[in-house]
């Protein structure tokens, strides 16, 4: 692998200047009550770039006080499916508009490649939110079949203050699939962006406004996950909660929701994805693929590909490929056109991969390529393949969340289910192969909820992803995504000579 | 279309009103209907017509014969402008077209959401040029310009976005089988869809035909209405601006014997849709069955009870029953035209029913505040007036109207008869016009068996405060739409269709969509599946 200096990012794109750094609350942006701020950190030089209103319970309330108002009186939950459709579709043009300010954006805050930021977040972000501005009047109930004389049918009503905590690693993505299938029900909300990410969140809700939608449907808190992510959570005026981010805290989240008023919860939580080579597949071609799925977004994914099962008919031909491959990744300033891979978010997060790394050095597992930091200012790590990887080694079952790689053996279908079975998540796995029984057996023999054959990541507005076991509950995107931010409502009458039934 | 906008509409416009051509003040708050304003010189409509040529593969085009047929003016019957006359043989070409763009692509090759965003664009478009096509769709047809400008082009725009936003959410099922297989249906485009639209709404029948088609990924050849060629082309035009690749919609105009003949036999047409009268659906179905047997959808005639129960609020009936029959001079299919009155409230309703109808504004439908235009054509003038003739020989009681206003176009008074009895023709009969017929009624049963003593089955107004007798009615009444104290509430979203005689399928809503697609099952055998 390569690694180009850093820091020089003023050659390859102008930074906006930080907007917006303060909490967005009833369609102003105001400081928090306490008067407290935190620092954002540019992960590439770990300096600050702005300090952002750091938002408290008192502002949670205030927030959700204006959710409550816009959603019990506002018009937006009033206003027909094609209308709040027809503003959705303006807040979605508006984000095509200011697409390279929000990549800038999120790149400077998370790390996150620019080059992909204007080309699969930021118009990703864009879609999502018109997707579901589309859906926005096809929200269908169901008239039903009573077995007397009753007429009765299903109302899908919107669930009313939603809270969203969405995570860092894909902070545009994560707003517009958790804020989009929300307005379209016709609920109101109060995100919390994660502390490491707050910019383009804010930037949104900007957007949000000049496209119309009323004040108070949209309010954005900034701050910790211990402070403002704990008020949403424990909020006894919060109808619904839904949070992206790890295990651990989705367990905190849900224990709030119960120990308050409880409210039903979604949880998009940690993974430790299978991706499964047989031996009959095109080797170049998986090998890339596995790298996608390890490396992407410099590991920081929750449905990655982590753990690399491959046949041992094809084992040592597939570790050639990929260490031959993984020299070709371009580390560096992620403002880079040439750079494949950027710093990991924080100084936590990278001392806990290197810490990872080091377990994988010391558990037995054989070092194929990278290992180490980056001799840089910054958080950048090598992308790392560990082969000889067993099951019980502590990087074959934790969450890493960076870019490293753990290949295992396998040798028969069923094995493989079942050492890919044997892990507390289940988010997605990868299944590599052409032989048609092999695909369809795993396919239903894995518990996860997406599974990707022949490809990785193949995410779409249509397609609903989450997960089974620890990894979650409920799905994000698709018209799943939508039915979580609903209630349904039967309604039943006696009905009179009614001449069928 | 909605009953809401309509009403609001129609009464914001009741102050701006022409005083010139009210005449009498009949007391209570009742003028007649305005004569003056059909005779004065219309007014010269804002807007030139641009395209009067067959559209086929993204180009405008003349007639493979050369022939053009003149689209008249409804308000003067005079020449508008000459339009290319399309044939057996354009249609071959428009077909051949649409054919090469579903089978090589590239519209069903391309993404769904690609599809989408071209419809978003296209829906765009036309909302900036609101106000031309608006002037376009009065010309050609006499409606009201404020009900074309205000209520029909946005109505259209919001047809278009609406099936923008269902090319992504096309689902098929995976379904469970009773031994070990996968088994998912595909729902896939059905291929090239001939449609022929009537002309009493030339854009928002567009939107209901070529609005799911699209987004399902099939190609068109449509053929309008030879009364209304002109808002399709321009519209078809802006969509090609809006990026849809030629050959995906074709427009054709000319007349239904020649040209919407070719359609309905022609051996590579995937499936048709047509909306007109029920004597033709017939013709196209049977065409349909000598040729390839391709599905068709039928939107045909109506003869739409409107109930008005007992315990009613009058005065509200009487507004809506008068716009269920009116609305675009009583040119709806839907239209409520035949109002059962209970006998407790029937000499009340009668009263204000036709004073309601004195009020009503006749005059040129670009002018403010005028509530009814001409008639299509003069084969509809002499039509409705040969049923005004037919109704007074019959027996029934002329309330108000039965005659032609003015002595140029096709104005018809608003004419109101009483004391209809069922076997009337007027009763029985489609008008299409101006011409509400008030029927006497007693009990609830005997209602539901006279409203349902047609061969028709479009839709039906029941105006009831009474939940019990509403259910009763709505389940009773053998109609695709029933619509309860509101008429006319034509969402994107609610499905429209007929029972009986009145067509078959279902045109907007998700329903639509099932017009567009063939469902294919592919089963699969699984070896060692973890779940059944």
């Amino acid at each position: 692998m390569t690694v180009l200096s850093n820091g020089n990012t003023e050659s390859y794109v102008k930074i906006p200047k930080i907007k917006f750094t303060k909490l967005f609350i009833n369609g102003e942006f105001v400081d928090s009550v306490s008067g407290k701020t935190f620092e954002t950190i540019d992960p590439r030089t770990e300096e600050v770039i702005a300090r952002i209103a750091e938002g408290g319970k008192e502002d949670v309330d205030l927030a959700v006080k204006a959710a409550r108002e816009a959603f019990d009186h506002g018009p937006w939950p009033r206003l027909p499916g094609c209308e709040r459709r027809r503003i959705m579709l303006k807040f979605a043009d508006l984000i095509d508009d200011n697409l390279e300010e929000l990549a800038a954006l999120d790149t400077i805050d998370a790390g996150k490649l620019y080059s992909l930021g204007k080309i699969i977040d930021i118009p990703a972000s864009a879609e999502t939110i018109r997707y579901y501005a589309g859906a926005a009047d096809k929200i269908h109930g169901s008239t039903l079949k009573m077995s007397r004389d009753m007429q009765a049918y299903t109302l899908h009503e919107p669930v009313g203050v939603v809270g969203h905590i969405t995570p860092w690693n894909f902070p545009s993505q994560m707003f517009s699939m958790k804020v989009g299938p929300a307005l379209a029900a016709g609920c109101t909300m109060v995100v919390k962006p994660a502390e490491q990410t707050p910019l383009s969140a804010l930037y949104y809700a900007h957007l949000a406004k000049l496209a119309g939608i009323p004040d108070g449907v949209l309010n954005v808190i900034t701050g910790y996950g211990s402070k403002a992510g704990a008020a949403i959570s424990s909020h006894m005026d919060i109808d619904k909660v839904s949070f992206t981010g790890s295990t651990e805290v989705g367990r905190l989240v849900m224990q709030a929701a119960a120990a308050s008023n409880l409210k039903p919860v979604s949880l998009e939580l940690g993974g430790k994805s299978p991706f499964i080579v047989f031996d009959d597949v095109d080797v170049d071609k998986v090998a890339d693929l596995a790298l996608q799925g390890s490396f992407y977004n410099k590991g920081e994914i929750c449905v990655a590909g982590s753990r690399v099962f491959v046949q041992e008919g094809i084992y040592d031909k597939f570790l050639i490929k990929l260490a031959e491959k993984v020299k070709t990744w371009v580390i560096g300033d992620p403002f880079n056109p040439n750079v494949r891979h950027g710093p990991q978010v924080d100084k936590q997060q990278y001392d806990k991969i290197l810490s990872y790394i080091e377990h994988g050095k010391k558990g037995g597992a054989t070092l194929l390529s990278g290992g180490k930091p980056c001799e840089e200012k910054g958080y950048y790590i090598e992308p790392t393949i560990f082969t000889d990887v067993t099951d019980d080694m502590t990087i074959a079952k934790e969450e890493i969340f960076g870019p490293v790689m753990s290949v295992l053996k396998f040798k028969t279908v069923e094995e493989v289910i079942k050492r890919a079975n044997a892990t507390k998540y289940g988010l997605a796995a990868g299944i590599m192969t052409n032989d048609l029984n092999t695909a369809n057996t795993v396919s239903r023999s894995i518990r996860a909820g997406v599974i990707w054959i022949n490809c990785y990541f193949a995410f779409d507005k249509d397609l609903p992803y989450g997960g089974y076991k620890m990894s979650g509950f409920e799905r994000d995107m698709g018209l799943e995504g939508l039915n979580k931010y609903m209630q349904v409502k039967s309604v039943a009458t006696p009905i009179y000579n009614s001449p069928w039934l | 279309m909605a009953a809401r906008r309509i009403s609001s509409l129609l009464s914001r416009s009741i102050p701006l009103l022409p005083r010139r051509g009210q005449k009498s003040y009949l007391g209570r708050g009742i003028y007649q209907y305005s004569t003056a304003a059909a005779f004065e010189d219309p007014i010269k409509p804002p807007v030139d017509v641009e395209y009067n040529k067959l559209l086929i593969n993204g180009q405008f085009v003349d007639a493979a014969s050369g022939k053009t047929f003149p689209t008249l003016d409804p308000r003067t019957g005079e020449v508008i402008t000459h339009v290319a006359e399309g044939d057996a043989e354009d249609i071959n070409r428009a077909v051949a077209s649409a054919r090469k763009a579903f089978d090589e692509g590239p519209w069903p090759k391309m993404t769904a959401y690609e599809r989408t965003k071209i419809m978003l664009r296209f829906a765009d478009l036309v909302e900036k040029h609101n106000d031309e096509i608006a002037a376009l769709e009065t010309w050609d047809n006499g409606k009201l310009y404020e009900q074309s400008a205000e209520i029909e082009v946005p109505m259209f725009v919001r047809l278009f976005r609406y099936y923008a936003g269902w090319a992504d959410k096309i689902h098929g099922l995976t379904i469970p089988a009773d031994g070990p297989y996968h088994v998912q249906t595909l729902h896939e485009p059905i291929g090239v869809a001939g449609q022929i639209i009537p002309w009493n709404f030339p854009l928002l029948m567009f939107a209901w035909k070529v609005g799911p088609a699209l987004a399902c990924g099939n190609t068109v050849v449509l053929k309008t209405a030879e009364q209304t060629p002109l808002s399709a082309l321009l519209v078809a035009k802006l969509f090609h601006e809006a990026g849809l690749p030629p050959g995906v919609l074709n427009v054709v105009s000319g007349f239904g014997p020649t040209a919407g003949a070719a359609l309905c036999s022609h051996m590579d047409v995937d499936k048709l849709a047509f909306t007109g009268s029920t004597d033709t659906g017939k013709v196209v179905l049977e065409l349909s069955a000598k040729s390839n047997l391709k599905p068709v959808t039928l939107e045909l005639g109506g003869k739409s009870p409107f109930i008005v129960c007992e315990d009613a609020d009058v005065d509200k009936a009487v507004e809506l029953a008068h716009f269920a029959l009116f609305f675009n001079q009583g040119q709806c299919c839907c239209a409520g035209s035949r109002t059962f009155v209970h006998e407790k409230v029937y000499d009340e309703f009668l009263e204000k029913a036709k004073a309601r109808a004195l009020k009503r504004s006749v005059g040129d439908p670009f002018r403010a505040g005028i509530e009814q235009g001409p008639q299509i054509d003069a084969e509809q003038f002499q039509k409705i007036l040969k049923y005004i003739r037919s109704g007074t020989e019959s027996g029934a009681t002329l309330e108000t109207g039965g005659d032609r206003l003015g002595t140029k176009g096709y104005y018809v008074q608003p004419t109101v008869f009483s004391d209809v009895k069922d076997d009337m023709l007027i009763a029985k009969d489609e008008i299409f016009g101006p011409v509400q017929t008030i029927l006497k009624y007693k009990e609830l049963d005997e209602v539901i068996r006279r409203a349902n003593m047609t061969r028709y089955g479009l839709a039906a107004g029941v105006f009831t405060q009474n939940l019990d007798t509403a259910n009763t009615l709505t389940r009773a009444l053998k109609v695709g739409t029933v619509w309860i104290n509101s008429f006319d509430t034509f969402d994107a979203t609610i499905p429209f269709g007929g029972y009986k005689m009145s067509g078959q399928g279902r045109e907007k809503g998700e329903y639509s969509l099932k017009n567009y697609l063939q469902v294919k099952a592919v089963v699969t055998a699984l070896k060692n599946p973890a779940w059944l």
